[in-house]
Formats: structure tokens, sequence, C-alpha cells
């Protein structure tokens, strides 16, 4: 028997574990955040006082911002382009490599390889594979396509398009591995039952199998969405945002605006709008599409 | 887990560093002594080994000479400053030396309190380096010294040249537009531009606005932060009949500037375009690009094309520089070093290593190629000096300006727009 009374001791306990964590959490997370929205009021340098406090200008300023209203655009495009284009693709090819196929294991390895790379270095690549007379060109060029070379990141029409090309190599193969784990949940017996009651691969597939992928395929979706409105590395090692604005991020448009013109005030304004963005979406897609897939899990 | 150490690792250094600073009676303050021993904690942005080696041998020749200093030298990546400076700046301990080139953007740091007025101590000497210290003033405050000065020019292949059957360098805008149709019909592409990093394309309105404006209206322009004169108009109509021309590479708005053999440097430097509207550190860059070894025999400079009407002073630059400013807690024996850095044998080191034009003209000799002997001789002798716009004007603004120019080269905007976006972005619009 301890002499410290068992509530006393839950509490030390629970300051011991927490403690340091809650820290780390206030100090790294929340002050930022805070702080983040404190400056967004000002018209701040980055340098010395902070200067003029100017209520909600800058997020007024943001919001009618053309290139801002279309930097969200680009945001809204492709994140709707990965749910159309993506989810699909992967869950074709997911379907594919769960069949039992020769050089299976040698091909999950290939599709999974790009999402490996760092943003960085994936955009590196393919610049070198796009840029005028590259890569790209010379392969059409050699299947006879050559009316087809484009200026892929120097056409304004164009380089969303290509940006999104080049996200979709890069993590699809997360989005497949992530479906081949859920395909593998799948019991088979659901599988075969289905079969003796006389339904064709395709109606076991349509009826039995994707529905059973629903948590899977809606925990893709939220890290989709998330991660195309927080589309920044790629966009700005590839294009810098343009050419003319035509590829402006959020995020880029943050970093552009914050670093480059030293509109710190501005910048904190806009980091705070695609926080707010990204919080509303989260919480919405947690109440309405993800609670059933949940339920029990958190409280 | 690796990340987890790091931020413990971090978190442990910034405690240390907390009660450290909390621990030291009188902090670091104050110690004005030029004299005394002092650590100078200096950030560079020459990163490559062969421009890092002669700052480190600098440090270590100024150390022998002067003992009781010493240096912990960072070299930081050019990119990199933006977003370090800032930071530095609005903390305990900014670096005693760092980076800095002048002009709008260094004024704009002023207000940290953090960087050193050196008017007194730089006053003897700093005269002896023409007018490209200016930039490193405001309010009549020296705030900085260049160490190289930089001009912006046409650097073009002799050997393509020669073949389009083109004799003489242009010297009109009218002859640059004939060289560019002769190239054009030799199969190269005339003139590469890095349009990805927005800089390059401002650099021809900036010229075309300096050939436009006169040095008066130049001034009124940088110092009021408004541009007014119908010559800021005439630069961009200028600059879109040469637009018109299709002088560029195709895909040009989407190239970089000075990043693998397909920028517009590796574009000159492997004989895919004729020439490019760039400083004086070029052919460096262009160096680290090719195979070939000959490249820098065949390369030539010219400066901007004169325009027909216009009431700039012919033969004025656009041209910046580098320059280092101090920080409050060194002021004194900072300012010595700086004087060490412009004085003529280290600048003949800096000469020679390409490092840029010297700001000490006794060490012009050094300069390693006949053509960077020929941009250092034409800024020598040009009448007026207009600090590229993007760094004269408040950083702001400049960025604003670059852009504007930028979707101009992209086909979005006018002449007007140009100039708007000038006096929206100084009147604080976004």
């Amino acid at each position: 028997m301890s002499a410290v009374p068992s509530g006393l001791r839950r509490k030390l306990e629970l300051s011991l574990f927490l403690g340091p964590a809650l820290l780390l959490f206030i100090g790294f997370v929340l002050v930022p955040m805070g702080l983040a929205v404190y400056y967004s009021l000002y018209n701040w340098t980055g340098f010395g006082s902070l200067g003029e406090f100017t209520g909600f200008q800058n997020y007024l300023d943001a919001l009618t911002g053309s290139v801002f209203q279309n930097a969200v655009w680009h945001n809204v495009l492709i994140a709707v382009l990965s749910l159309v284009v993506q989810l699909p693709l992967s869950i074709a090819l997911a379907l594919l490599l769960n069949r039992k196929l020769r050089g299976r294991a040698f091909l999950r390895v290939i599709v999974f390889a790009p999402y490996v790379l760092s943003e960085a270095i994936t955009a590196v690549i393919w610049l070198l594979i796009l840029q005028p007379g590259g890569f790209a060109d010379q392969v059409l060029g050699a299947a006879g396509l050559g009316g087809l070379v484009r200026q892929w990141l120097a056409d304004p029409d164009l380089v969303l398009f290509t940006l999104f090309v080049v996200i979709t190599w890069k993590y699809i193969g997360f989005g497949i591995i992530l479906l081949l784990a859920g395909l593998q949940g799948i019991p088979a017996e659901v599988r075969e039952a289905a079969a003796l009651d006389g339904a064709s691969a395709w109606q076991t597939t349509r009826h039995v199998v994707l529905p059973l992928l629903g948590p899977t395929m809606r925990i893709w979706i939220f890290l989709s969405v998330i991660g195309s409105l927080q589309l920044f590395d790629l966009v700005w090692i590839m294009t810098l945002g343009g050419p003319a604005n035509a590829s402006t991020t959020m995020a880029t448009y943050l970093i552009d605006h914050g670093f480059k013109r030293y509109e710190f005030g501005f910048g904190s304004a806009v980091a705070v709008i695609l926080f707010i963005i990204c919080f509303t979406f989260a919480l919405l897609y947690q109440r309405f599409a993800l609670r059933r897939d949940t339920q029990g899990a958190v409280g | 887990m690796r990340r987890i150490r790091n931020v413990c690792a971090f978190l442990l250094t910034a405690v240390t560093a907390v009660s450290l600073t909390a621990c030291s009676p009188g902090g670091d303050s104050g110690s004005e002594n030029a004299d005394g021993p002092v650590t100078f904690t200096w950030w560079h942005n020459s990163t490559t080994d062969t421009r890092k080696a002669v700052w480190e041998q600098i440090a270590a020749d100024y150390q022998a000479a002067n003992p009781g200093v010493s240096f912990k030298i960072e070299p930081v990546q050019n990119e990199q400053f933006q977003t370090k400076i800032p930071l530095a700046l609005q903390s305990d301990s900014p670096p005693d030396i760092y980076q800095q080139w002048g002009g709008g953007q260094g004024a704009g740091q002023l207000p940290s309190g953090k960087v050193a007025d050196i008017t007194e101590q730089t006053k003897p000497w700093i005269g002896t380096l023409g007018p490209v210290a200016e930039d490193w003033k405001s309010d009549g405050k020296q705030y900085g010294v260049p160490y190289a000065a930089h001009t912006v020019g046409f650097w073009y292949r002799k050997d393509i040249f020669t073949n389009a059957g083109i004799t003489a360098p242009p010297a009109t805008m009218d002859e640059l537009n004939a060289a560019v149709t002769k190239l054009k019909a030799a199969g190269v592409a005339p003139i590469a531009v890095g349009g990805k990093d927005r800089w390059p394309d401002a650099f021809y309105w900036g010229y075309l606005a300096a050939r436009h404006c006169s040095p008066e209206q130049l001034k009124k322009a940088v110092e009021t932060v408004r541009m007014e004169d119908q010559c800021w108009v005439r630069a961009g109509q200028d600059l879109k009949a040469f637009l018109d021309t299709q002088p560029f590479q195709t895909g040009f708005v989407g190239t970089p500037a000075q990043q693998g053999a397909g920028s517009s440097a590796g574009m000159v430097a492997n004989g895919q375009a004729a020439m490019e509207l760039q400083g004086d550190w070029t052919p460096d860059t262009m160096a680290s690009l090719t195979a070939d070894k000959d490249l820098n025999s065949k390369l030539g400079w010219f400066p901007f094309p004169a325009v027909t009407g216009g009431a700039g002073a012919p033969g004025a630059v656009l041209a910046g520089g580098d320059g280092f400013s101090c920080t409050n807690r060194t002021a004194a024996a900072c300012a010595k070093f700086l004087e060490y850095l412009v004085s003529t044998p280290v600048q003949e080191k800096l000469a020679a290593v390409g490092a840029g034009l010297p700001v000490n003209p006794a060490a012009a000799p050094a300069l390693t190629s006949e053509s960077l002997k020929t941009v250092f001789d034409h800024t020598q002798r040009a009448p007026f000096r207009q600090t590229y716009f993007d760094i004269a004007l408040p950083t702001a603004v400049g960025q604003a300006l670059n852009d504007a120019i930028a979707n101009f080269f992209a086909g979005q905007g006018t002449p007007e727009t140009i100039v708007e976006a000038v006096n929206q972005a100084a009147a604080g619009n976004k």
C-alpha cells in the first residue's frame, strides 16, 4: 500500500507522462497559432514593432484579391481532380494488384516507389522530364505524337493540369497501398458466399468489395483533400506559382507575400484563412463522413 | 524517432541559450571597443567551394593581423536569406555581419533596431567606393558596405553571332531586332530569359525605364515610391513591341534562370541560345552548367541598346551590388573589418574568383576575363547608375513590380498595369 493518496498519485502520474508532451504541443502548436492570429491584425513587415493595427483589413485584402481567389480555386480544382481521377485509378489498380498475378510484389513496389521520394526530389525529376525538348517531349516525338508537345510548365492554361499529373504520379501509390490494406481486410468468406449465390466477378466487386472498402476510401479522401489544400513544395519548386499566377496555391501565395515581400501581417492572415478552411473541412468531414467509421474508436 | 530526437536537442539548446543569456551579467551589449576581443558571427551567401574558401582565407588573414578577432562563419544560401534575416533581426542574437543588398530592402530592416549605423566609422574611406556605396545608405546614414558591384548587360556567344552573320554587337533596339531576325534564321534561340524566376524579366523593363526616364525622374520615383511620368509607361510600350518580335526561347515564362542545363544561362552556355541579359556573375554561372572548358573565350558583352527618343542618360547602367551590414553588438569592430574587405589585396582576391566587379578600382586588373574588364570600364564611365528596381524600392513594392512584369511577359496586363502595380503596392494594396 502506498502512502500517497491515489487521487494525488494519479495526478502526479498524469502530469509526469502528459506534461512534456503537453508543453511541446502548447509551445510549438498552440502558441504559434495564437501568434499568427495576433500578427494577422497588424500591418507588420516582420522587423521591429508590430506597426499599425489594421483589424481585419488583411483578411479583407486577401479575400477580395483576385490572385488569392484564384489560388483558392486552384486548390479546390486539385482536390476535385484528385477525387475524380486518382480515386477510381487507385481502386482499379488496387483491385488488379490484389489478384494473384506474376510479379505482383514487384509491381506493388514500383507503384509505391514515387511516394517514397520527397516532394522536392519529385519536383526536380519532373522539371527535367518536362523541360522543353526534355524526356516527355522526346517520348511523344518518338511515338509519332510530336503534335501533342506543349509548353507543359510555361502555358498558363496547362500548368495546373501538368502539376496534377505529377501529383498523381507521386501519390497514387499511397492510395493503392491504403486500398490494398483495405482489401486484405475483406474476409474471403464474404466473396465466396457471393460467388455461391451466383454473383459474377463484377457483381461481387460492385456490391460486396467496394462497399466494404468504404472506410478506407473515406480516409483516403480526407487525406487527399487536406493535402490538396496545403499543396506547396511541388508547385514552389516547379513553377513558383507562375506563369502569371496560373499555378499559385494558397500556400505559395502565403510564402510569396510573407517572406518574399516581407508582409508578415498579411501572410499571417492568409495562414489563418488556410487554417480555417482546412479545419472546417476536417470538422465537417469527421462529423458527416467519418463518424460511422470511427464510432467506438473515439468517444 | 529521428525527428523526436531533433526536437529534444533543439529544446535543450533553446533552454541552455535562454539560461545563458539570462545569467551573463549585462549581456553582450555595449562592447563598442573596436580593438577589444571579439568573435564575429558572419553570414555570407557564398556556398560554393571556391568562394567559401576565399572568405575563409580572408577571415584567417584578418584574424592573423588582428589578434583578439575571431570568426564564426555561416554560409547561407541566397534564397534562405530572405527567410532567415527577418527572424534573426527579430531575435536577441542576430549575426554580427550579414549579407545585405541595400536599397529599399535594407531600409526595410532598419525598424528592427539591430542594424548598426556605421556612418562615422566609414566616413574617411567610403567615398573611394563611388556611387555603388549609396545603395547601403538610408536618410544619409551608412548601414552597410558593398564588397562587389554588379552591372547588367547582354552576354552573347561570339561564335553564334559570327555564324548568323552579325558583325558588330547591336547598339540600338533596331539593331537588336535585326540581330534577333538573323539568329532566328540561323536556327538558334536569339535570347534566353529565365522567366520562371521573374527577376530576369524585370531587367528588360528596368533598362527600358532607365533609357526612357531621365536620371531626375528615376531618382524621384525611387525616393517617393511613385511613378507618375509617362516615361514609365513608355518603357512598357517598348517592351511590348520587343516581346512582339518573339526574341526568346520557347517556353521562356517557365524557364529557370540559373539552375540546370535547361536554364537560360545553361542554354547560352551550351550554345542553344545566343545571348542573355544578365549580371556580371553570369559567366561564372554558365561555366558551371556546361562541359565546355573554353566557354569564357566565346563570351562577349555589350550594354543594353539605346532607344529612340528616350530622356535617359545614354549609357546609364542597371546595377546593384553585394555588401555586408553590421549589427549593434560589434558595430565598430565590424566597420573596421568591412574597411579591410574593400582594401586592394582583398578586392583583388574577390575579383579573381569572379565575386563581382571590384568596388575598389585599384583591383580591376585582377578581373579574370576581357569581357569582365569591359563591363567594369563601361560601368566606371556610366553617367548614371540605376539600382535594380526590386532592390531600390521597398521590398513589397519591388516584388509587386517583378510580378507585374513577369505577368506582362506571360501576356497579361498592359504597360499601364506595370506602373499601377508599383503605385498600388506603395499605397499598401495587395
